[in-house]
Formats: structure tokens, C-alpha cells, sequence
């Protein structure tokens, strides 16, 4: 048996294998395929203080490797998550983080004091980088100053696990990254999308109704493999690594560059079952090379 | 409903005309039930052009002989890849996803499907389950051309058949919605799947006379079961996902 635990600060995961915010639902869409509790960790959707209906359709481009999405963040917010989801999944034997998000600093400060009030929710991925809204979501996570205020002002009123998701649409994100090292970020997360946009040559349209969206899947995942070993470089918190993962093999590739857990997306809806192998590719490469621990290959890349 | 993930065997890939083809999958084990209305997410293969899994609705199942159909209409790189299928080769499939038809209590409905281009594919599925429930159907189909009627012999078999072609090559000319038969105004249900601008007309003609009318949407999606979001459709509850709450939609309850 090999040890799978990591730790992310103030939590341990019982495995280094998450589901990403806005591909995994609330987990209970996935129960019919697989024992969702044999997962590390699932963030579920994007949550903010109000309903948001989201953006128009069509909200959904397929790319080569990939896909953009323009969601635009649709939730019933925050007290019907307290209320009517909550009480289905919180017995769920896994580490359930909600994905909170807010045009204000005032309207992430009461989300997270709203989700710290749920015992079986340990921690939250503070998402200040959504590109797909108005106001503000990536805004604030593409300015070292806005990014350091709005997680100095959650941490005030948020004392579990608060891991803090980045956008690469930046000049610099490893700035970013200290930035909210520095005002008491436990672990961080990346990457979101990247900006990208399609087009309809015979309509002369763009093909999402918000023109531009969130690319995700393979396409993304050098440019996330090269931040997450950028930042795990620059902090000394924990790093949780996302962007194009599709199997196991991109799993530990993201591990080496240092991610201390790492987050499957876009794949979720390709092979619904694609986390629990996942799981048990990196257990398998464990005992294949012979380490006792997932801890002694997070950050191990031979440079 | 439970939802699966199989690999099912392409017992044949026939082809219909130069834009459609007809799946016959087979179950290894026994299939799950399915109702007409709901769709299955296939994966075409791995490659990154066709990267996502394309959902199809069901055309026809047949529980004796483990089988379920899928009409396809080839329009662009995936459906272009599943039309080449070999027999004997595996497709992955989860299934079945979405909502059905709401059947009618009165066993002497007077029930109308209308179907348009690809869009006659549910139809065929709602026919033959309402044929076995002990009900009758009239079924409206419409295609550009003759050879764009498909599966007709497989319809008569549930009902009375009624065309319309645009260039009146078969059946009477015109759209679905100028066919004689609607002069009739005594319909008790209305089910219909097509194009959209072909799905609101059926739709004003309902409202209009006071139908009940349900509608089958086939917008984009990633997933098919709830989770991405992209599928949405605007109605009297705000947006909602289409594969979970669709794609059978109530026309009063949708804002489109």
C-alpha cells in the first residue's frame, strides 16, 4: 500500500485526485457512474451570494483538444446551496470545497462567511478568475493589489482551507500568486481558462453569445504544466494543479511540476468515470517506481 | 432513472442517403429502459478534432433483439466519423440521459407527431411506444425531397403517414406546417422535433388552437447529464440545461 494523503495547509486529502468547479456538479450527477467518495476532493460549481442566471446561449464551443465555455457562472446562490444541496452531500466521505465567487469584495466576504457556517465543508476555492463575467470574477484575480484585498478581506472572516484559483490571463502569475500567499491564502489553485474565442466563417458570427469564453481541455495543458512549476517555485504554499488533464499520465506530470493535488475538468464530461482511474494510475505508478509516498514525487521534476 | 456507460457492438451502419445513416447498436447485456425522448452521449473517438462526445436521440429500441437505433445526419466532423463505423465495431455510449413525452391519460387521443429533417428520429421511438400502449398516431413528417423521408415503411407500422416535400416530390409540397391535415383543429397532443424555425410554427399553430404541445430541443452540450451548463434554454424558470430538464419542453414553459 502505498500513502496517498497530502496536505493542502490547513486539510489533508485522503488523495491527491479533485474534480474541478463547474465540471462535476454538485458529485451527485456522477453516482451513477462511480463511489464518488473514493476521490480526494470534489470543488463544486461556482457559487455566488445571489441566483445568476448566466450567460445566453450558445455557451459552448468545441475546439481542437479542447473547449470553450461562457457559462457565465449560473447558480442559485449561496443560501440554496446552504439549504437544499448542502443537506444531500455533506455526508459524502470526500473533501467537499465550494467554488465561491462575487462581483464585490463585499459579496465574497458574505458567500464565504455563509459557506463557513457548513461543518462539512472544509474549505473553499476562492474564485478570482472567472472570465466569463461582467464584473468581477478574473478581474480581480489579474491585479496583484485587487487579488491580495479580496483574499484579505475573506481570510478575515473565513478560518478554514482557503485555496485561492488563478487565472493565466496575466502577465505574471506568479506576482499573483505571492500576492495572495502573502495576505494568508492556505494553498492555490491553477489554472482557469484561458481567454480564447471561436468564429462561425459562414454565419460571420462569433460562435458563443458572450464572443469570447474559457478554453479548456488538452489545448491548455503545457501552459498549465509551465505555471504550476512557476509557482510552485515562488510560494511556499501548497499548489493544486488543473488544465487539460485527461488521464493519469497528466496527473503526475502536474504532481512532478509540483502540484500538491491535482484537479480534473473538461474530461468529466468525456469519461464520466475518468477521476477513479486517474486515482488509480498515479497508485499504480507509485508502486511501479517504488515510492511509499504521493508526497515524494509532488515538485520532484529532475531539472 | 440510472444512467450507464457501455460499449455497444455496430451491429449494422446503414446508409440512408448521402446525408443520413442508421446505427444498430447491440447490447452485450440486456439494455437498460429507455424512453422516447431521451438521447444517448456517443464517443466518437479520440481525436482532437472531434474531442467531445455528440449526443443522439434514440430512434428506436428493441428490448427482444437488444438493439437500439440511431439516425444520424451528418453534419460536420463527428457525425462524418460515425457514419464510417464498421459492423462488429464497439461505440461508448451513456445512456439513457434526459426527460420523455408526456403521454396522455385517454387511450382515443387524437395524437399528432410531426417530425422534420433529422428531428424525425425521436419520432419514430414515440410512435412505436405509444403504438404499444394501445394508442393511435398520425405521424407528419417532412424533407426537402423525397429521398429526404426516411424510415417510412418503419413509421407506417404505427400509424397513419402523412408527407409533405418543399419540392413536392412526395406527399403534398410545402413545409410540415402548411399540410392539409392541420386544417383539422381536434388534436389532443401535439409531440414534434426539427428544425427550430419549423418547431415554433408547430408550436403558434398550438397555442393558437389550444394544444397541448410538447417540443424536443437538440441544442449543443458537453456533457449530457447536468454538469456543464452550455446547454441551456431560456424558460418561465430562467435557463435551464436542456439534457436534464429537456429535452422534452412543455411549449408554454419555454421563452424562445
Amino acid at each position: 500500500m502505498v500513502d496517498l494523503n497530502v496536505n493542502l495547509g490547513k486539510i489533508q486529502l485522503k488523495n491527491p485526485v479533485m474534480t474541478a468547479s463547474g465540471t462535476f456538479g454538485y458529485g451527485l450527477e456522477y453516482s451513477d457512474f462511480f463511489d464518488i467518495s473514493r476521490i480526494g476532493g470534489i470543488v463544486v460549481k461556482g457559487t455566488t451570494l445571489r441566483d445568476r442566471q448566466g450567460n445566453d446561449y450558445p455557451r459552448m464551443a468545441e475546439t481542437p483538444s479542447g473547449m470553450l465555455n461562457a457559462v457565465g457562472l449560473q447558480n442559485k446562490g449561496v443560501e440554496h446551496f446552504a439549504k437544499n444541496i448542502y443537506p444531500l452531500i455533506k455526508d459524502i466521505n470526500t473533501s467537499i470545497f465550494v467554488n465561491v465567487s462575487g462581483s464585490t469584495v463585499e459579496e465574497y466576504v458574505e458567500t464565504a462567511l455563509r459557506v463557513n457556517e457548513l461543518d462539512n465543508i472544509p474549505g473553499i476555492e476562492l474564485n478570482i478568475s472567472c472570465p466569463n463575467v461582467k464584473e468581477g470574477g478574473m478581474a480581480f484575480g489579474t491585479s496583484c493589489p485587487s487579488a491580495a484585498l479580496v483574499v484579505k478581506e475573506v481570510r478575515k472572516v473565513y478560518s478554514k482551507e482557503l485555496m485561492v484559483k488563478l487565472s493565466p490571463n496575466v502577465t505574471s502569475i506568479t506576482e499573483i500568486a505571492k500576492a495572495v500567499e502573502d495576505e494568508g491564502a492556505d494553498s492555490v489553485s491553477l489554472i482557469n481558462t484561458l481567454l480564447g474565442m471561436a468564429i462561425d466563417a459562414e454565419k460571420r458570427k462569433p460562435v458563443l453569445s458572450t464572443v469570447t469564453g474559457g478554453l479548456s481541455g488538452p489545448a491548455v495543458k503545457p501552459i498549465a504544466l509551465c505555471m504550476v512549476w512557476q509557482v510552485y517555485n515562488s510560494v511556499k504554499i501548497p499548489v493544486v494543479g488543473m488544465g487539460g488533464i485527461m488521464n493519469a499520465r497528466d496527473a503526475i506530470e502536474f504532481i512532478l511540476a509540483g502540484s500538491s493535488a491535482i484537479q480534473i475538468g473538461t474530461a468529466n464530461f468525456i469519461d464520466p468515470t475518468v477521476s477513479v482511474k486517474v486515482l488509480e494510475g498515479i497508485e499504480e505508478y507509485l508502486i511501479r517506481h517504488k515510492f511509499s509516498s504521493v508526497n515524494d514525487i509532488i515538485g520532484a521534476l529532475e531539472v | 432513472m440510472k444512467k450507464f456507460i457501455h460499449d455497444l457492438v455496430v451491429k449494422d451502419n446503414i446508409e440512408l442517403n448521402d446525408q443520413y445513416f442508421l446505427l444498430i447498436l447491440k447490447g452485450n447485456s440486456p439494455l437498460p429502459e429507455m424512453l422516447p425522448g431521451q438521447f444517448v452521449e456517443v464517443r466518437v473517438d479520440e481525436s482532437p478534432t472531434t474531442f467531445l462526445r455528440r449526443p443522439i436521440s434514440i430512434n428506436y429500441v428493441d428490448y427482444t433483439t437488444n438493439e437500439i437505433w440511431l439516425l444520424i445526419q451528418i453534419v460536420g466532423d463527428g457525425t462524418r466519423k460515425l457514419s464510417t463505423l464498421k459492423s462488429g465495431s464497439l461505440l461508448n455510449l451513456i445512456y439513457p440521459l434526459g426527460n420523455t413525452f408526456t403521454i396522455p391519460d385517454g387511450k382515443n387521443s387524437n395524437l399528432l407527431l410531426i417530425g422534420g429533417g433529422v428531428g424525425t428520429a425521436p419520432m419514430l421511438f414515440l410512435g412505436s411506444y405509444l403504438n404499444d400502449l394501445g394508442y393511435k398516431c398520425t405521424f407528419l413528417l417532412g424533407g426537402r425531397s423525397k429521398s429526404n423521408l426516411l424510415q417510412l415503411s418503419d413509421f407506417e407500422k404505427y400509424g397513419n403517414v402523412l408527407t409533405t416535400t418543399e419540392d413536392g416530390s412526395f406527399g403534398e409540397k410545402g413545409f410540415v406546417t402548411q399540410h392539409s391535415v392541420l386544417n383539422n383543429r381536434d388534436f389532443d397532443a401535439i409531440y414534434t422535433c426539427g428544425p427550430t424555425p419549423m418547431m415554433k410554427a408547430v408550436a403558434d399553430y398550438a397555442l393558437k388552437n389550444n394544444i397541448f404541445c410538447e417540443v424536443s430541443l437538440e441544442n449543443t452540450m458537453a456533457c449530457g447529464f447536468g454538469t456543464c451548463l452550455c446547454c441551456v434554454t431560456n424558460t418561465t424558470e430562467g435557463n435551464v440545461c436542456v439534457c436534464t430538464e429537456g429535452p422534452v419542453f412543455n411549449i408554454t414553459k419555454l421563452k424562445w
